[in-house]
């Protein structure tokens, strides 16, 4: 029993509904493990109390006959899903005690299927970066240590990094998180755990701290695909008050579970072989496909020719976003306000209040995309920078809508490489290229999946990623699932509770 | 007749378009289930997304485009099927996103025109180059407290029109009767309550002057949030005299923002330290774009009211008015329906006559609306026919309807209670009439010299007959009787 | 393109952040290989290709014209920074 918070959630459901164990005890397990593993950094506010009291009360609900579909089921929520009551910070130190008076749409979902929520996750801070170490409220390590530099600290990818460790270490069954060029899949391979990002508009937006709203989507992220497969069945739906989010029917997303690859068309896309991309990445995504083959499907060899241009457009079109997202962070009606200059009442103005609370509020990464952002938006700019990436846009989403003519899933590798040193962090552009595959799914709006298959030669954990059809994630799953089983991959990190 | 300087060095022609902001009519905001209603206690009607609370999103409100597309059918105007919200970036206290939702690029009304009334039954046709939704920003009070100003979103998210003319508009007469015919057509439509003491009408009047005779459009300034139709004329005026001297003075208009100053009647430059504005529009992720489908524009063309100018022309053609007298009577809908509902069945020139002369007059005087008016249509209605079927005379009729006024009774009433029922009989009045003559002989010959003097016969049979002769009648006996 | 220190003084500007001096240069030679990066994009030819509106391809939905928020200043004032009664306070907006 002391290793409940091992478990997966699909073992938890089994075993709270056949009276193995409860809930809390359940969720005392989880909440041991977050003790234990206070040092991974991955929770900027942990709510144990309020977590061990849902959990009472689920056990209540279920002696009661309710079967919720999370009944019981303790998760973490990224800290950019607004919580009611319960500190919202989107690792900002802008928003530092912020507490919102409403409840987001996906966390309602959750909370409306019984799960309860241990505590709230960290994340690169506003979900901009691919290591979390743009938080105000601390970097979030990796559970995984390299067996060629095992003292040192990795960065747990991002900007779902907290959820990903967390979810890594056995801190929680299952977690949210949030996806704009990779947030959700990029840190789900570097920590060996399963993250799905589905079609843009499966999920509501509302209550997320917006970063870029035409790419945001809130997505699970799990120890297996079933478990991802259970997580998207709440948080997903139509929500009226999300009009970009898509009214059409939720659908079991365990259905197709188990029914295999055979006959089923996988596309290879020749233009993910990138200049640069260790052996062993290539290596664990050729073996996968061969893996599929011996189950039955077809190999097919694709072209997605816009590939190379969906990271550039990206960082026009997410900065742009951003930057207007963003502005509404300015002081005046809740998080922080920079104190008036020394000796004064109040500052001389209220631009100069404006600036000096963005200038103290917001790190240097969310400064430099913002004014990057506002420059690429500027008078004369328009059509050369944002018009320009929006036309690449449909470049990328007609890529994807011809392929899948010709397949029924994409099989590509998560990430360039498996997760690096905090200390050893590219910068700039460089660091941007951690999401070269996760970012054209995203401009082209489908769901893609990271399922991790494999290790490196330092031991730690790579992923690959299968794309699917917008709205098709029941068959997404089917796949990644098989991948998952035939990968059959059950290392588990150093760091672990 | 366009307006025109007559510099020192020539004439100069007054160019002006005006961009107008109406608020839309609806219950709740543009994009948000907060209300719309006047007066609340500060941030009472502010929704969690009106404040831009992290993470809210806007959705679209159905009236407010139906109210849109209303208005842009009243101006004639080319309906948009596609249309897209921007946002324009911009940093103010009082706007919480840190942008208004507008729209640059794909307006929902594209170019429709106005047809302005002028002096002497001219008219003129004025371009409108487009209708836009948009978003109201909220208020900053500065009032209350030395160091800091207090805000208020009540009116953020409120659904407002932009309605920008074409610089068709000529002088100061011309922009005002722009704008009072505009706020006549949107009332009509029940699109916008025109109400300018409120805010709910404002125009930004864009200004500038060139010699008669150029083409070129001179550089203009921009004169803010000019809230009723007389300032708009005075800022015309004052601005163009302005630009005018100031370029006969070897000067050069200045490209800027001006403000209105009523106490004054100046305009006057805003500080304009601030470096240019640069907006950053670009389209609201947030919102996809509005497709309509054109039977969504045909059921609201369908269910247009009559407007002004075409119930002007059947108020001048089925009851006989002159241009004027329609003109006055369209330019409110509920005056138009009050004068029907009185000529209906009736003598429509007098009806016409009284709605103008005697019910305007006597409500102007007790400051009292026509919709609160103690005369009915129906009211009003009895006392023509009154003086249509030679009951009273209109001598009477003018007593009687300050009466019906004070009282609220109807003439029938009036006219019974006081016995002001005239009399026609020629009988009683010849035989009124023949005892005076018998007992005036001297008047008589007086008169029979000096025709003048018959007048003081009409007093007599009046005073006889307690006032209620027919006057008609009397007068034609004394001529009769005295030759 | 390459940033030079006024265009970064320029977009903290328009983006309201006070940047000190000390860092302008530093965030000139970011923006300018960030910009430089995107920059790839002007190889792609776009002619004739409508802009991305929306990855879902649908068109907006609207909602009926109902009160049905608001009336709540607590929810909404809840976490103002500086608040009197029931606005929200700033420094004083020189107009």
């Amino acid at each position: 029993m002391s290793e409940l918070n091992r478990m997966t959630i699909a073992q938890a459901r089994k075993g709270m509904a056949e009276g193995s164990f409860s809930s809390v005890e359940l969720t005392q397990s989880c909440v041991n493990a977050m003790d234990a593993r206070a040092d991974l950094g991955a929770f900027i506010t942990p709510t144990p109390d309020a977590a061990l009291e849902a959990a009472a009360e689920a056990d209540k609900k279920r002696a009661a006959g309710d079967q919720g579909p999370l009944l019981g089921i303790p998760l973490g929520i990224k800290d950019l899903f607004c919580t009611e009551g319960v500190q919202t910070t989107a690792a900002s130190r802008i928003l530092q005690g912020f507490r919102p008076t409403y409840e987001s749409t996906v966390t309602s979902n959750l909370l409306r299927d019984g799960a309860v929520f241990l505590g709230k996750l960290n994340l690169d801070e506003f979900a901009m970066g691919s290591s979390n170490t743009t938080s105000y409220y601390g970097n979030v390590v990796n559970p995984w240590q390299s067996s060629e530099k095992p003292d040192m600290q990795l960065v747990p990818g991002g900007s779902s990094g907290g959820s990903a460790s967390a979810v890594a270490a056995r801190l929680c069954l299952g977690a949210t998180g949030t996806d704009t060029g990779g947030s959700i899949r990029q840190p789900a391979a570097f920590c060996g755990i399963t993250g799905l990002k589905p079609t843009y508009g499966r999920c509501s937006r509302w209550g997320v701290v917006a970063f870029a709203s035409s790419l945001d989507q809130a997505g699970p992220m799990a120890r297996s695909v079933e478990d991802c497969a259970l997580m998207l069945g709440s948080m997903a739906g139509y929500d009226p008050m999300d009009t970009t989010s898509v009214d059409t029917a939720v659908p079991d997303y365990t259905a197709e579970l188990g029914a295999g690859v055979k006959g089923l068309k996988i596309g290879i896309p020749r233009e993910y072989r990138v200049d640069g991309m260790p052996e062993e990445i290539e290596k664990l995504w050729m073996e996968t496909a061969d893996r599929l083959r011996a189950e039955g499907a077809e190999i097919v060899d694709i072209s997605l020719p816009h590939t190379h241009a969906a990271l550039p457009a990206y960082y026009i079109v997410a900065p742009a976003e951003a930057s207007s997202n963003l502005a509404r962070y300015d002081g005046v009606r809740y998080g922080f306000r920079a104190d008036a200059p020394e000796g004064l009442p109040e500052f001389a103005s209220l631009e100069e209040m404006y600036a000096t609370t963005r200038g103290e509020g917001f790190g240097q990464e969310v400064q430099r995309r913002i004014m990057i952002g506002a420059y690429v938006l500027s008078a004369g700019f328009y059509d050369a920078y944002y018009n320009k990436a929006r036309q690449v846009r449909t470049l990328i989403a007609q890529d994807f809508a011809s392929a899948f003519e010709q397949v029924d899933a994409i099989l590509t590798p998560t990430t360039p490489s498996p997760a690096f040193g905090i200390t050893e962090e590219p910068t700039g552009v460089e660091m941007y290229m951690n999401d070269v595959f996760t970012v054209p799914a995203s401009m082209a709006g489908i769901p893609g999946i990271s399922v991790p298959v494999g290790m490196s030669k330092a031991g730690l954990p790579l992923g690959v990623q299968v794309l699917g059809k917008p709205f098709e994630e029941v068959g997404l799953l089917r796949v990644a699932q098989a991948v998952e089983t035939a990968a059959d991959f059950t290392a588990t990190p150093q760091l672990m509770a | 007749m366009a307006q025109t300087i007559k510099g020192q060095t020539g004439e100069w022609e007054i160019v002006i378009g005006l961009e107008v902001h109406a608020q839309v009519l609806s219950e709740s905001k543009l994009f948000s289930g907060a209300s719309t209603t006047f007066g609340k206690a500060p941030n009472h009607n502010v929704a969690l997304v009106d404040a831009a609370l992290p993470g809210m999103l806007p959705v679209l409100n159905e009236v407010c485009v139906r109210q849109a597309v209303r208005s842009g059918l009243g101006i004639k105007a080319a309906i948009n099927l596609y249309s897209v919200f921007d946002r324009k970036n911009y940093f103010y206290a009082d706007l919480p996103q840190g942008y208004q939702i507008s729209q640059l690029y794909h307006p929902i009304v594209g170019e429709g025109e106005l047809t302005i009334d002028l002096e002497e039954g001219e008219s003129r046709a004025i371009g409108i180059e487009r209708i836009h939704l948009e978003q109201d920003a909220g208020k900053s009070i500065h009032d209350q407290d030395p160091h800091r100003s207090f805000i208020d979103l009540n009116r953020t998210g409120v659904a407002l029109m932009e309605i920008v003319s074409k610089p068709d508009l000529r002088g100061g007469d011309e922009a005002s009767a722009y704008m009072t015919k505009l706020r006549s057509i949107l009332r009509y439509l029940g699109t916008c309550d025109g109400n300018m003491e409120q805010g709910s009408m404002r125009a930004d009047v864009n200004v500038s002057v060139r010699p008669m005779g150029s083409t070129e459009l001179g550089t203009r300034t921009e004169t803010k949030n000019v809230n009723s139709v007389r300032f708009i004329r005075q800022a015309v005026e004052y601005e163009a005299q302005r630009q005018v001297e100031l370029l006969e003075g070897g000067g050069q208009v200045v490209q800027e923002t001006r403000l209105y100053d009523p106490t004054k009647g100046e305009t006057r430059s805003m500080r304009s330290k601030e470096e240019a504005h640069d907006y950053r529009y670009f389209p609201d992720p947030d919102l996809l774009p509005l497709q309509l489908d054109q039977a969504f524009v045909d059921a609201i063309a369908a269910d247009l009211p009559e407007l002004p100018d075409e119930k002007r022309a059947r108020f001048e053609a089925s009851y006989g008015l002159s241009n004027y007298d329609a003109g006055v009577l369209v330019a409110e809908k509920e005056t138009g329906d009050f004068f029907e509902a009185v000529a209906e069945g009736r003598d429509a020139k007098l009806a016409a006559n009284w709605v103008m002369g005697e019910l305007f007059g006597a409500l102007n005087k007790a400051g009292v609306e026509l919709s609160n008016s103690p005369v009915s249509a129906d009211a009003l209605g009895g006392l023509i026919e009154a003086i249509g079927s030679d009951t009273i005379s209109g001598r009477t009729a003018k007593d009687v309807f300050a009466t019906m006024f004070e009282t609220g009774k109807s003439a029938d009433t009036i006219i019974d209670e006081q016995g002001l029922k005239q009399i026609s009989d020629e009988g009683a009045i010849e035989a009124a009439l023949d005892e005076i003559i018998a007992s005036n002989p001297a008047q008589v010959e007086k008169a029979k010299e000096n025709p003048k003097l018959k007048g003081w016969f009409v007093g007599q049979v009046m005073k006889a007959t307690g006032g209620q002769a027919n006057p008609g009648v009397v007068n034609k006996l004394i001529n009769e009787k005295l030759g | 393109m390459s940033i030079t220190r006024e265009t970064v003084e320029q977009a903290a500007r328009l983006a309201r952040l006070t940047v000190a001096d000390d860092d302008k240069d530093r965030l000139a030679g970011e923006l300018s290989a960030i910009l430089g990066f995107v920059e790839q994009l002007d190889e792609i030819n776009t002619d004739d290709v409508e802009p991305l509106t929306s990855v879902v391809g649908a068109t907006a939905r609207m909602r009926k014209d109902e009160v049905n928020a608001g009336d709540y200043p607590e929810r909404v004032l809840a976490n103002a920074p500086d608040r009197v009664t029931d606005f929200y306070a700033v420094p004083k907006v020189v107009e």
